[in-house]
C-alpha cells in the first residue's frame, strides 16, 4: 500500500475550513488550545480574526459557540473527541442540542488511533453520546475527501452536526468520479452475496482490504460505508441484509452505542439477521502506535478478514 | 419611568410568580422574587426589545442563567407584553409553551437554560458575536449565587474578562440561600466581587430592591469601557411575600391554596402602599 495516498481527517478539516471561509463569510471556528492538533491552525494562519480560541475549557466553548450562532455565526468547535463529546457532553446536550442550534462541533483524535498518548485520550464512547442527542447529525468520514464533503454539507445544513476526524494519517479511498456526498445517504463500496460488511470511518479500508481477502477464500462479501450515523441510511443496510442475510459491522469505537448498536436497532425493527459487531470490545486501549493498536485489537484489514470468515 | 411605576410593575411580576407557582404546584418563588425588581428594571427601562417583534436583529440579549427562576422570567415578559398575563397559569403544565425552564419556544426567551452555569457561555458566546459584527447590542445574564459554585462560570469569567467584553453585564441575584441551606454553609462562593474583580470585571454591588441603585448600577456598566461588568446584587430571597422572605424552604416549593392567599394578601398591602 506504499503508493497510496495518505491523510489524517483532521488535516482534511483544517483544510476544509480555510478553502470554505470565503464562502461562509459567517463561519467562525472556536478551538480549545489544541488548534495545532485539530489542524484549526491552518484556519487560523488565513483568517485569525475569525479563530476564536478559549482556552482549556471546553465546555464553556460549547456555551461560547451557543451564543454565537444566536448571534448569526456558523461556528465549529474543536477539541478532541474526548473532551468535546466526553467532557463537554451535557453543555453539548443543554446549550446546543435542546435549542437546536447552528453549531457544529469538528471532533479529531477519536478513537484507539490517537495512539501513543493512551486511553485516557482515545475516545471510543462520542459516536454513542452524540447520537443520543434529538436533532445531532452524527457523521464520521472515512478519508480525506469525505472528511472535506462532511464540512461542506454541514455548513450547508441547519441545526447541530457531530463529525469525527482521526489522528492517523488514513488512504484516500474515495477518489473516484462517481462520488457524491449527501447527509444520511450509505455507499455502497464493494457489491457481494455472502454477507454485509458496514464500516464508518477509518474502517471502511480495513472493511475493504478484509473483503478482498474474503474472495480469495470465495466469499462474496458487500462492504457499505455509512459516513452518517445518524440519520442512518437504514434502506442501504436492510436491503443489503435481505441479500446477505449476516451482517458484521466495523468501527473504531466501543461496540456499545456506536455504529453497530444503531445497524442492530434498524435491523431489528425492519429485518432481523444475525449480526457480528466488530469494535472495541467494551474495553479501554494502550498506548501504542496507531497500526499496532489496529492489529492488537482486530480492526486492521487482517482482524476485520478473520473476524468476518468466523461469523460467516 | 419613574420608580414608583417600576415598584409597580415589580408587585405585578411578583403576583405572576406567586400566581404560577401556585398553579403548577411546583416551581422555584424563591430566587424569582428575590430577582423580581432585577427582571423588572430589565424589561421595562434597559433593555433595547420590542415585545411585538421578540427576535428583531440587533436587539439587547438576556440569558436566564439561574433558569429555574423562569417564573420571575415569564411574570416579566407577560407583563411586557410579550405573551397574555393570563398564560402564566399554564406554568409546567403538559402542553403549555411555559416550561419549567425556558426554552426558545417561549416569546421573548433568547437562550434556553436551566442547567446551571451554562447560560453565562451563551451570553459571552453572545456578546462576542456582537463584537465581532461591530453590532452595540448589549447582552445581560442573571446567575444565582449558588450557581456560581458551577466551573463553568469562571471558564465564562476568564474569557469575557480577557475578551474586554464590555457590552456584557453578569448579574449575580446574591440572596445568600440554595436548596441545601445558606451558600456559606454549603460551599461559600465569597467574597463573590473581589472574584469577580480578579477575573477583569468591574464591580458593582448594590441593594437588589432598591430602584435608584439598580438604575445607577446599570449606567455605570454602559459607561464602562474595555471591561465587562458584574452587578452584586445583595437581596432577599422571598422578597414581597413575609414568610417566604429568608427561608431555604421556599426555594422550589410552591404555596398550597392558604399559603398563595396569604401571599397575595402581601402583595396587595405593597399595592396598597404604592397607590
Amino acid at each position: 500500500m506504499a503508493d497510496v495516498k495518505k491523510i489524517a481527517t483532521r488535516e482534511s478539516y483544517g483544510n476544509a475550513l480555510k478553502d470554505l471561509a470565503e464562502e461562509f463569510p459567517n463561519l467562525v471556528v472556536l478551538d480549545a488550545d489544541l488548534a495545532g492538533a485539530t489542524k484549526t491552525g491552518i484556519f487560523k494562519k488565513a483568517y485569525p480574526d475569525r479563530h476564536i480560541d478559549c482556552g482549556i475549557a471546553e465546555s464553556n466553548m460549547m456555551g461560547i459557540a451557543a451564543g454565537l450562532s444566536l448571534s448569526g455565526k456558523i461556528p465549529f468547535a474543536s477539541s478532541f473527541a474526548m473532551f468535546a463529546a466526553g467532557r463537554a457532553f451535557e453543555q453539548v446536550r443543554n446549550s446546543i442540542g435542546y435549542p437546536h442550534l447552528n453549531v457544529k462541533i469538528g471532533a479529531t483524535h477519536a478513537g484507539l488511533t490517537v495512539g501513543e498518548d493512551g486511553a485516557s485520550h482515545q475516545c471510543n464512547e462520542d459516536i454513542a453520546l452524540m447520537r443520543t442527542i434529538p436533532g445531532m447529525v452524527v457523521m464520521c468520514p472515512s478519508d480525506d475527501i469525505e472528511a472535506k464533503a462532511c464540512v461542506r454539507a454541514a455548513l450547508e445544513h441547519v441545526g447541530p452536526v457531530y463529525i469525527r476526524f482521526g489522528r492517523a494519517a488514513v488512504p484516500v479511498i474515495n477518489d473516484k468520479p462517481d462520488y457524491k456526498f449527501e447527509i444520511g445517504k450509505g455507499q455502497i463500496v464493494r457489491e457481494g452475496k455472502d454477507v454485509t460488511i458496514v464500516a464508518t470511518g477509518i474502517m471502511v479500508d480495513s472493511a475493504i482490504q478484509a473483503a478482498e481477502k474474503l474472495a480469495a477464500d470465495g466469499i462474496d462479501a458487500e462492504v457499505i460505508n455509512i459516513c452518517t450515523i445518524k440519520p442512518l441510511d437504514k434502506d442501504i443496510i436492510v436491503n443489503s441484509a435481505k441479500k446477505t442475510g449476516k451482517v458484521v459491522t466495523c468501527e473504531e469505537h466501543s461496540v456499545i452505542g456506536g455504529l453497530g448498536s444503531a445497524v442492530c436497532d434498524a435491523l431489528a425493527e425492519e429485518y432481523p439477521v444475525k449480526v457480528k459487531k466488530i469494535g472495541m470490545q467494551d474495553v479501554f486501549g494502550e498506548s501504542g502506535s496507531a497500526s499496532d493498536l489496529l492489529k492488537k485489537y482486530g480492526l486492521d484489514g487482517e482482524g476485520v478478514y478473520k473476524q468476518v470468515k468466523e461469523f460467516v | 419611568m419613574d420608580n414608583l411605576q417600576l415598584k409597580k410593575y415589580a408587585n405585578e411580576v411578583r403576583k405572576g410568580i406567586v400566581t404560577s407557582t401556585h398553579a403548577a404546584k411546583a416551581g422555584h418563588p424563591g430566587g424569582s422574587l428575590s430577582a423580581a425588581d432585577v427582571f423588572t428594571y430589565l424589561y421595562f427601562e434597559e433593555m433595547n426589545i420590542d415585545p411585538k417583534d421578540p427576535e428583531k436583529a440587533d436587539r439587547d440579549r438576556f440569558v436566564l442563567s439561574k433558569g429555574h427562576t423562569a417564573p420571575g422570567l415569564y411574570a416579566a415578559l407577560a407583563n411586557r407584553g410579550y405573551f397574555p398575563v393570563e398564560d402564566l397559569t399554564t406554568l409546567r403544565k403538559l402542553g403549555s409553551y411555559l416550561q419549567g425552564h425556558p426554552n426558545m419556544h417561549i416569546p421573548g426567551v433568547d437562550m434556553a437554560s436551566g442547567s446551571l452555569g451554562q447560560g453565562i457561555s451563551a451570553a459571552v458566546g453572545m456578546a462576542l458575536g456582537a463584537k465581532l459584527d461591530g453590532k452595540d447590542y448589549r447582552v445581560y445574564t442573571l446567575l444565582g449565587d449558588g450557581e456560581i459554585q458551577e466551573g463553568q462560570v469562571w471558564e465564562a469569567a476568564m474569557f469575557a474578562g480577557f475578551r474586554k467584553l464590555d457590552n456584557l453585564v453578569v448579574i449575580v441575584d446574591n440572596n445568600g440561600l440554595q436548596i441545601d441551606g445558606p451558600v456559606d454553609k454549603v460551599c461559600s462562593p465569597y467574597p463573590i466581587a473581589d472574584k469577580f474583580k480578579a477575573f477583569n470585571f468591574n464591580v458593582v454591588e448594590i441593594d437588589a430592591h432598591d430602584f435608584d441603585q439598580i438604575r445607577s448600577a446599570f449606567k455605570n456598566a454602559r459607561e464602562t469601557k474595555g471591561m465587562p461588568t458584574c452587578i452584586v446584587l445583595h437581596s432577599v430571597k422571598g422578597k414581597g411575600v413575609s414568610f417566604m422572605e429568608n427561608n431555604a424552604d421556599w426555594h422550589g416549593k410552591a404555596p398550597n391554596d392558604e399559603e398563595y392567599a396569604k401571599a397575595m394578601e402581601d402583595l396587595a398591602k405593597i399595592d396598597a402602599e404604592l397607590a
